[in-house]
């Protein structure tokens, strides 16, 4: 607990002829645990005000007196340069009486028993500051790898319970030194209250284990001999901010491949570690808003375009266009890259398919086997936090993973949310996360992943109660998806009839829908939107799997207008992990029984067809045995990167669609207007937009030897195009009840040329277009969307309903 | 065969194929009801087992048996895994009209051959000839009785933490057979239905180890299904090893083209059986030496969390949580 915080010592006088007032000031927000007091207590001194400022249940309360034009200007700088990890949601004042003249200095106040102290940040990169220390010549922090102040380090990763005190964090195994404990109690000092506050003396410690040819001894540098390690081509398993790494260097083939073999994971690209901005440069091309991005304090992955210039190790990310770079997210990967010359592969140290390992104990069962050397600290990881990732889509970020650096950061909810009781809602199977909803706020949590592992479906849990406690959230209802099968909806409802709270089942597809109106800040009795949700699939309202699905939808309701034309999805699950069985799918539905017509598609993908049992599939599907249909447009993705040799089986999720999109000819983009052409009709009450014709035109291409690259850009081109046109005549459909905006949601649209060509379709239309930015549009933004869209219902009661 | 209101022809039909198929004493006195002695119930055990259930298997006839036998075997073997020794089964059969009268003895005949078998009497029956399009064929309806004997105590509440999972062969067998029996998916497999009586199986069990905790036979909805239940009741976790399944490659091979997974097809000859560790190499020692038995595997063990799941480690990915299925096996993926 704090202890009263010594008093200013002198307040210059104001002159007495400016008129004096008294005010309090009331700060909400994160507010807490962030520098905010100290920040008002500094200003306080430099615009000569008295009175004091403290922590309470809301957030922050200031009394102040003084002359009036100086508490303007304290308010003023407290909105516009509040502390970096703080965000304030809203300042308010209102006069008191006056105090005397008697009363001077200002004081912050020592927290009282009882008092909330709930607000955790999310963890930060090293600050300009702490960085200067790090690498002065001197000083007492020169390459401590565990610096930190009141603006940057380690928080939710470390948090074990609230109140958010040194004492509750995996840093209360660390006692300060007096050295520490002076400055954490000083208000001017910059590590006044900062909870993981430490030094050489008295912090973490850092040391390397496994590496060949040294000793182990304490003395020996770890740093300088994991970078020996790194530089001799061996693999680091490395201790990082929310979890392992395993790093090896990025420019060394033989490396690269052997992390490769023995983490078995074939084909999904690595995260790269770079020391600097330079160092990117050398093999990306970075725009101002790359820049800032990698350099946010959440210092996510940044998916970047290849130059080509300078090439990293082919088995990096085979097949790729982008790679994805961050710069060192703490002190301890300022000092590890700060000697090397090289990027570092720093992929996440776990099994594949299991979450990422945050014990010492673990990581070493585990990943021994991967690892030749491992880079280990004594402080414990609390929370599980992957590194989050970013992407610049049309010119703007968005949120593709969202984890370490972002959570658990509030995203603030259109007012009329604020009346909502509290949810929670599961989210969807893979990808998860889950939110809960409460006084206007969601706060999403960090990607947990795919619920059907153990040891994710443990985290999922663990992570949830965190959340609940951190929160102090009990909620009223629960959101689930549709989908009978999935681990979430079954916990959900179980969870529901526990604790006897109403359950809300939300359609997967609106609740993408829902999820990016929510992101856009789009007002809960807004006019329905026409939702544009493409994504893998998701459990429609008529059993079938959706997932090419256009919605006249609000927060509440959600209507389905008209979707891709479905195929059978031979072999159900089967089929998404091999990509040429959707080929077959639709190759069958364009060609029907013909077998000498499947025999003749031209190449290699061809060949290896006819090795297939055809006979069976083919009954498979005209019985509809384990075939159930999708309209999926993820799964036309997987298909066209099948018939064009890309991918016929896949080794990681979104590997085919990605490898299509990576596989796009750019000149034959640009020239635009060869899209291959799709049909509009009317088929079961529903506008269908059909391949058909594009496939017949795909394979002429593919017959006539036409380049991949090419044939990937008629595609993209021919589907924005073929999605323009629905969307005119869905918007001449809807009429008055529509508000002419569109909002696009669901996986695909992480894919960044889909995206822009769609954007552009759209915005020549006229139409305001709404993207995901904050939250993933892919199955980790779920949640959000099943909370807004459960809030809506709850408070349904209160209006009339909606969709015309 | 044609639709009757039980006058004459319906009688020498029953006379002549289930009486001369069945022979036996209570069965040939032709009463209303079946009578047996309670003395003899009495010497095999202290408390009686009743079980219940109808085959509507299609098609009718597919390689390695048919529903005549299934219909014996499945209330056999429902008796069987309570620790009972069953002893008699009824049989009502509904046989819609135009049904081949050939086709109705060899069912019955596998009946009979099933009930020898096993051991058991069939000593009360009826059968029913519906109009054409009321029923599908043939189905069959079992009812069996059987004496458990004192001191066994099998229920699937019984799984403990540190116990053994054991099951008594491959799985899969029968769900593939029939798929490749119905024709429409075009499937060549040599592949039969392991139906078969589990009592002998079962006593052989018992003896090895009479501590038995749990035991089911993995039938419509496999072992996916029996391993969920036991967990469910226990308040425990069922943890396996994948590779230890016994799977026949041609079943892998199979499920590998339709895109179904082996744990969930229905057996008909499939044992799944939770015992203490202390006596789990003697148990699976004694089924290995049963004919039923022979491929029989140790599997996994019981653990305390995640209570109420059951977990599939694979080589290398770590655990799966392997569900009870709502319905069918959907895709999941978006
Ligand atoms: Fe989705
Ligand atoms: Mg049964
Ligand atoms: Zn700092
Ligand atoms: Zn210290």
């Amino acid at each position: 607990m704090d202890s009263y915080a010594p008093q200013q010592k002198k307040t210059p006088q104001a002159s007495s002829l400016e008129p004096r007032i008294a005010e309090s000031i009331r700060v909400r927000g994160l507010v807490q645990g962030v520098g905010l007091r100290p920040l008002v207590w500094r200003l306080a001194g430099k615009y000569g005000l008295s009175g004091s400022v403290g922590n309470d249940a809301e957030g922050v309360w200031i009394h102040v007196s003084g002359v009036a034009g100086q508490v303007d200007r304290l308010v003023e700088a407290l909105r516009s340069a509040p502390p970096p990890l703080a965000r304030i949601d809203s300042i308010e004042r209102l006069p008191r009486a006056p105090v005397g003249p008697a009363e001077s200095g200002f004081h912050i106040a020592a927290s009282l028993p009882g008092e909330m102290h709930t607000q955790v940040a999310a963890d930060a990169a090293t600050c300009a500051d702490c960085l200067g220390e790090l690498f002065a010549p001197d000083g007492r922090r020169r390459g401590f790898a565990f610096t930190n102040c009141t603006h940057c380090g380690p928080r939710i990763s470390i948090v074990r319970s609230v109140p958010y005190d040194r004492i509750n964090t995996s840093m209360g195994a660390f006692a300060q030194c007096p050295a520490c404990l002076e400055e954490y109690r000083n208000p001017a000092d910059r590590r006044f209250h900062a909870q993981p506050n430490c030094c050489p003396d008295c912090g973490p410690h850092l040391w390397l284990e496994w590496a060949e040819g040294h000793d182990h001894g304490p003395e020996a540098d770890p740093i300088a001999r994991a970078q020996e390690s790194l530089r001799a081509g061996k693999i680091l398993l490395l201790k990082g901010v929310g979890g392992f790494h395993l790093a090896c260097n990025a420019t060394d083939p033989d490396a690269v491949t052997r992390l490769r073999t023995r983490k078995r994971r074939p084909h999904k690209p690595f995260a790269l570690l770079a020391r600097d901005l330079e160092m990117i440069r050398r093999y990306c091309s970075l725009s101002d808003t790359g820049c800032e991005l990698l350099q946010h304090r959440a210092a996510p992955i940044l998916l970047l375009p290849q130059t080509g210039a300078a090439a990293l190790a082919p088995g990096v990310a085979p097949g790729q266009r982008c790679y994805g770079f961050m710069l060192p997210p703490a002190p301890l990967h300022h000092l590890l890259m700060a000697g090397l010359e090289f990027p570092l592969v720093c992929t996440s140290g776990n099994r594949s398919g299991e979450p990422q390992c945050i014990a010492n104990d673990d990581a070493r069962a585990l990943l021994g086997a991967v690892a030749d050397a491992a880079l280990l600290y004594d402080r414990d990881i609390v929370n599980r936090l992957d590194d989050s990732v970013v992407r610049e889509i049309d010119g703007r970020p968005a949120i593709l993973r969202r984890a370490r650096g972002y959570v658990p950061e509030p995203l603030m909810l259109p007012e009329t949310f604020a009346a909502a009781p509290p949810l929670l809602a599961l989210g969807g199977e893979l990808k998860n996360t889950f939110c809960l909803l409460k006084d206007g706020q969601a706060v999403l949590s960090q990607h947990i992943g795919d619920l059907h592992n153990r040891a994710v479906g443990d985290a999922f849990e663990q992570s949830l109660q965190f959340y609940r406690e951190l929160f102090d959230h009990a909620p009223r209802a629960i959101a689930v998806d549709a989908h009978p099968e999935y681990r979430s909806g079954k916990i959900g409802r179980a969870l529901a009839a526990r604790e006897s709270l109403r359950l809300e089942v939300v359609q997967h597809h609106h609740a993408h829908i829902a999820a990016c109106l929510a992101d856009n800040g789009v007002p809960l009795d807004a006019e329905p939107v026409l939702g544009i949700a493409l994504d893998g699939l998701g459990y429609g309202t008529d059993g079938s799997f959706w997932g090419g699905e256009f919605l006249l939808a609000d927060y509440r309701n959600s209507e389905r207008l008209a979707s891709f034309e479905p195929v059978p999805i031979p072999g159900g699950e089967r089929a998404i992990r091999q990509p040429w069985r959707m080929a077959f799918a639709w190759l069958h539905q364009v060609f029907g029984n013909d077998l000498s017509t499947r025999q003749r598609l031209p190449g290699e993908f061809g060949d290896f067809l006819a090795r297939q049992p055809l006979e069976t599939l083919a009954r498979m599907i005209d019985t509809g045995f384990n075939s159930p249909l999708t309209s999926s447009c993820g799964r036309l993705f997987d298909a066209v990167a099948a018939v064009i040799g890309l991918c016929r089986e896949i080794s990681f999720e979104g590997q085919a669609a990605m490898a299509l999109e990576a596989c796009v000819d750019s000149a034959a983009l640009a020239g635009g207007g060869n899209g291959y052409p799709f049909e509009i009709g009317e088929r079961g009450g529903l506008s269908r937009l059909c391949a058909q014709p594009m496939w017949r035109a795909l394979l002429e291409d593919l017959r006539r030897g036409t380049a991949a690259g090419v044939v990937a850009a008629r595609f993209h081109l021919g589907l924005a195009e073929a999605i323009g046109r629905m969307v005119d005549r869905l918007g001449d459909r809807c009429g008055a009840g529509w508000s002419g905006r569109v909002a696009l949601s669901g996986g695909v649209f992480q894919n960044a040329v889909l995206s822009s060509l769609l954007v552009r379709q759209l915005r020549r239309r006229g139409l305001e277009v709404l993207c995901h930015r904050r939250v993933p549009a892919n199955d980790g933004g779920l949640s959000l969307g099943q909370a807004a869209v459960a809030a809506a219902r709850l408070l349904q009661s209160r209006g009339a309903g909606t969709c015309a | 065969l044609s639709h009757g209101s039980g006058g004459r022809a319906m009688r020498d039909l029953v006379n002549d194929v289930f009486l001369s198929a069945f022979a036996n004493p209570a069965l040939a006195a032709l009463e209303d009801q079946a009578r047996i002695p309670l003395a003899d119930l009495c010497v095999a055990g202290d408390r009686l087992a009743f079980t219940t259930d109808s085959y509507v298997v299609d098609p009718l006839f597919f390689p390695g048996g048919d529903i005549g036998e299934l219909a014996v075997n499945g209330t056999v073997n429902d008796l069987a895994v309570s620790g009972a020794v069953p002893l008699y089964l009824s049989c009502g059969v509904i046989l819609e009209e135009g049904f081949a009268l050939a086709d109705l003895r060899r069912i019955v005949e596998s009946m009979a051959r099933a009930a020898e078998a096993a051991g058991v009497q069939i000593v009360t029956g009826d059968t029913k000839v519906v109009p054409k399009g009321a029923a599908d064929k043939l189905f069959i309806h079992t009812s069996g009785v059987g004496a458990i004997p004192a001191g066994v105590e099998i229920a699937a509440g019984r799984a403990r933490p540190g116990d053994r999972i054991l099951v008594n062969g491959f799985i899969g067998d029968h769900g593939v057979a029939i798929l490749a029996a119905r024709g429409d998916l075009a499937l060549q497999v040599p592949i039969e239905s392991d139906t078969r009586p589990l009592n002998g199986l079962v006593r052989a069990l018992l003896d090895a180890c009479p501590q038995v905790h749990c035991l089911r036979d993995a039938t419509r909805g496999g072992l996916a299904t029996v391993l969920n239940e036991f967990a469910e009741s226990a308040g425990v976790c069922m943890e396996f090893e994948e590779a230890a399944i016994p799977v026949r490659d041609e079943v892998r091979g199979v499920s590998e083209i339709l895109g179904l997974d082996p744990l969930y097809y229905a057996n008909e000859g499939v044992l799944v059986a939770i015992v203490p560790e202390s006596c789990a190499d003697r148990a699976l020692a004694a089924m290995r030496a049963h004919p039923a038995g022979a491929q029989a595997a140790s599997i996994g063990e019981v653990t305390a969390e995640p209570a109420g799941r059951v977990v599939m480690r694979s080589g290398f990915g770590g655990g799966r949580i392997v569900d009870m299925l709502i319905g069918e096996q959907l895709p999941r993926i978006c």
